[in-house]
């Protein structure tokens, strides 16, 4: 019985259970990662049709009217639904792109292997986990094609406009409802996932792997799932909240006597910042929910590149802790223009300041330790490098947003899209970049196209920097955001730097067509890794099979015996020592 | 070969005290030489440590709705009104299932333990039937009092006061029907397959919180509509 009841579930025999309804953590990741993969096409795409009317206005974009026939009479879309793609393209990429790639699909392929489990302990929640969230991102973009269309009130669902029904204008009917619905779905899926991620590194571990020796993107994913586990938790009955609104007639968010298209709305006594609260209660932390699993996975990549551990193993792994805790007492930076008392705008900016420490702490740490490190340049490091350049580039300005004063004037410009596109959104990505380039050859058993992958890196880089960089100098101008059109005078001088950034977004979105090229011919035709550790790291997912096998180790589970990353250790048979590695280190920094 | 109650050697070690985090978790049985097969037939299932993240999930969506009734207040009055007094006996009924569930959870795990009481070694299972019982009663209770209410005319929108009432009852309700699901699955494995000890000690303790998070509710409801 002991040789055959060992694994937390069998090998899957029929194709269904194999690839459709697994219960395999990495078809899982593999899953999540497909998912993410075409939410981010889909938010492209809808990201170019803004660009391309914004830089011009009259431009009839082909086809455009079999989307919404309402929405793009002769091609041309009107402002509503240039603001309801816009909600489609913030959504879509924060909850389906930047929350399942980093976080679910890498975490679900690789935590389990780098702490030294079979699988995670509750594998039918997970699978749940990624279908949940399927069915999610199905509901929402299913509001594409029912009614007058998806929601015009951004991913952030700002009230009362959000819970007043259908009076407030295309998709503010059905389109919130769907839209809510598929948030609070996605919200289980994202709590059973934060459940195994949780269970998986307290429980998990295999013999050795104390939690000081686990590699710092498995703890990245531990330190995220908390995140998760507690932001998801109260997004979720806020969207049911504004479900109610809408179909039971409640009042939580619709004050009295609201008067819309002139209609005097029911509702009565609802609290319009109550969904302020709420939303960003969630909504801060939830940009590093997409961000520190991109830390982990650059400083994983980096260290197997830089052939030498960070400077400080420990105190990068408590700046990443410190940037969790601190993200749930800085919402409120977020409703500085909101009408809150100024008392609190002050205590929302105290800590938003602080939370800036333990983030260049981090920078520090990556930066210090690329000093005089003979770097390994590969399409993976070179990612790894450029997630630090957004994550500074765009941090930077957050030191400016932080204070009320300034906020004020720029919080409904160009300068905040700027900011949050590069310090959450191209800097996450350049780390989803950076973790499929290094961790393809385990998970797909072929090495991606590293001279297609560099030229990837440096046509994203410039790109990213040509269509963002603009946007903190449109702020500056006093270019609002959201707006389909700029006809005012201050603002149409700035309508060639428009046009600018749509032509170097399209020139980005077309280079991402080189990596979705690479992945796939790669996938089917790419070199054979010369081994099961071709890029010679440290940690168990370097130790086992490549691909693994169903149990992730075969017949016998690793013991770990040194810290994640013993690389150039003086005395050492080789220029790395393996975790599993039974070899005495002496010399090792973190072992004496 | 299933491990059952009667079998009570094969049940779960508990928590091994001498393994720290250093030695691969509390719970992972994964032996030196890391030969896991041959020596353990498989790590136990972590449910202990999951049951408490679902609790702290469970508790900030709850928290959540409170700070939503407490900003909802600080908005605009809220009206008061009268709880159905069906609700304090359904307290009691709740409580009550909390402490069968704990006499039953005490005689299965001595049974476990292979210290077999003889006074109650006829029939371990006979308390989890009760709080079984006393669970639905609770549920039904809960179901009288939404009818109660609307049958007197007041309903989910009638004013912000019923809908915080209907939410936070409904939404308890929903999770008690899990803690129901969970007790029904122990006396299945009970009787039929094999009942580990951590899945028994997590279903009581969800059970537990169900009763607890109720008292808070109903306190929370009491002060404040």
């Amino acid at each position: 019985m002991h040789d055959t009841a060992h694994a937390v579930h069998g090998a899957p025999t029929s194709f269904i259970r194999k690839h459709v309804f697994s219960l395999d953590h990495k078809v899982i990741g593999k899953q999540y990662y497909a998912l993410a993969l075409l939410a981010a096409l889909v938010g492209m795409v809808l990201s170019w049709i803004m660009r391309i009317h914004l830089g011009w206005g009259s431009f009839a974009i082909p086809g455009l009217h079999l989307l919404s026939k309402n929405g793009a009479p002769g091609d041309v879309m009107t402002p509503e639904y240039y603001l309801q793609l816009m909600t489609m393209h913030g959504t879509i990429m924060v909850f389906f792109v930047l929350t399942t790639a980093p976080f679910a699909a890498f975490g679900n392929f690789f935590l389990p292997i780098q702490v030294g489990a079979e699988d995670m302990p509750f594998p039918h929640f997970n699978m749940m986990s990624f279908w949940v969230t399927f069915v999610g991102f199905l509901v929402l973009v299913a509001s594409f094609f029912v009614g007058d269309g998806p929601t015009l009130g951004g991913w952030t669902q700002y009230a009362p406009l959000s819970a007043i029904g259908a009076v407030g204008g295309p998709g503010e009917g059905l389109g919130v409802v769907l839209w809510a619905t598929s948030i609070a779905i996605f919200c289980v899926g994202q709590l059973l996932g934060s459940l195994n991620f949780i269970t998986t590194t307290l429980d998990m571990r295999t013999r050795g792997m104390s939690l000081m020796r686990l590699p710092l993107s498995a703890w990245a994913w531990f330190i995220t799932s908390v995140m998760g586990l507690t932001a998801f938790a109260v997004l979720m009955p806020a969207c049911i909240l504004l479900i109610l609104d809408h179909v039971a007639g409640t009042s939580f968010f619709v004050p009295s006597n609201s008067v819309i298209n002139d209609q005097v709305l029911p509702h009565t006594g609802g609290s319009t910042l109550l969904w302020q609260h709420l939303f960003w209660f969630f909504g801060h932390p939830e940009v590093y929910i997409a961000i520190v699993p991109g830390m982990g996975i650059v400083s994983h990549v980096l260290i197997t590149n830089m052939r030498k551990p960070m400077l400080s193993h420990r105190v990068l792994i408590y700046s990443m802790g410190a940037l969790a805790v601190l993200s749930y007492m800085v919402y409120g930076h977020h409703m500085f223009v909101s009408g809150m008392n100024p008392v609190s705008s002050l205590a929302f900016s105290f800590p938003t300041l602080i939370i800036t420490i333990p983030s260049t702490i981090v920078v520090l740490i990556w930066l210090g330790s690329l000093y005089g490190a003979r770097l390994r340049i590969n399409a993976a490091s070179l990612f790894a490098l450029g997630f630090i350049s957004m994550f500074i580039s765009g941090g930077v300005s957050g030191f400016f947003l932080a204070q009320p004063s300034i906020d004020i004037m720029l919080h409904a410009t160009y300068f905040v899209v700027g900011h949050f596109h590069l310090v959450m959104g191209v800097a996450a990505m350049f780390g989803i970049f950076a973790g499929t380039y290094f961790w393809f050859p385990k998970m797909a058993g072929r090495m991606m196209n590293e001279t297609l992958g560099k030229v990837h890196f440096w046509l994203s880089f410039v790109g990213a920097y040509c269509i963002f960089m603009p946007f903190h100098y449109l702020g500056i101008a006093g270019n609002v955001r959201r707006y389909q059109a700029f006809t005012d005078d201050y603002l149409i001088h700035l309508i060639p730097v428009h046009k600018f950034i749509t032509i170097a977004a399209l020139f980005t979105g077309f280079a991402q067509l080189i990596f979705l090229y690479n992945l796939i011919h790669s996938r089917f035709w790419g070199a054979i890794p010369p081994n099961d550790n071709p890029w010679e790291g440290t940690s168990l997912e370097w130790s086992t099979a490549t691909p693994p096998p169903h149990n992730n180790f075969g017949d016998k589970m690793p013991v770990v015996y040194h810290d994640p990353y013993q690389y150039s250790v003086e005395g050492a048979s080789t220029d790395y020592v393996m975790q599993t590695s039974p070899e005495d280190l002496k010399n090792a920094p973190d072992e004496k | 070969m299933a491990t059952t109650v009667h079998e009570p050697p094969k049940i779960e070690p508990e928590r091994l005290p001498n393994q720290g985090s250093g030695n691969g978790g509390w719970r992972n049985l994964v032996p030196g030489d890391g030969d896991l097969r041959r020596i353990q037939p498989y790590s136990p299932p972590p449910a202990s440590t999951g049951i408490w993240v679902i609790m702290a999930s469970i508790t900030m969506s709850f928290a959540a709705f409170t700070s939503a009734l407490v900003v909802r207040q600080g908005t605009a009055p809220l009206q008061p009104i009268t709880l159905p007094p069906v609700l304090y006996l359904n307290t009691l009924v709740i409580i009550g299932s909390s402490f069968t569930l704990e006499i039953a959870r005490r005689r299965i795990a001595t049974f476990m333990e292979g210290l077999r009481d003889k006074d109650h070694s006829a029939s371990p299972t006979r308390w989890l039937y009760v709080t079984l019982f006393l669970g639905l009663l609770f549920v039904a209770g809960q179901t009288l009092a939404w009818i109660q209410l609307r049958s007197q005319g007041f309903g989910l929108a009638s004013n912000v006061s019923y809908s915080f009432f209907y939410v936070l009852t409904v939404a308890h309700a929903l999770h008690v029907f899990g803690g129901l699901g969970g007790l029904v699955r122990v006396t299945r494995k009970l009787h039929n397959t094999a009942l580990r000890r951590s899945t028994l000690d997590a279903t009581a303790r969800y059970w537990h919180f169900m009763g607890a998070l109720w008292v808070y509710l109903l306190l929370l409801l009491w002060t404040k509509l």
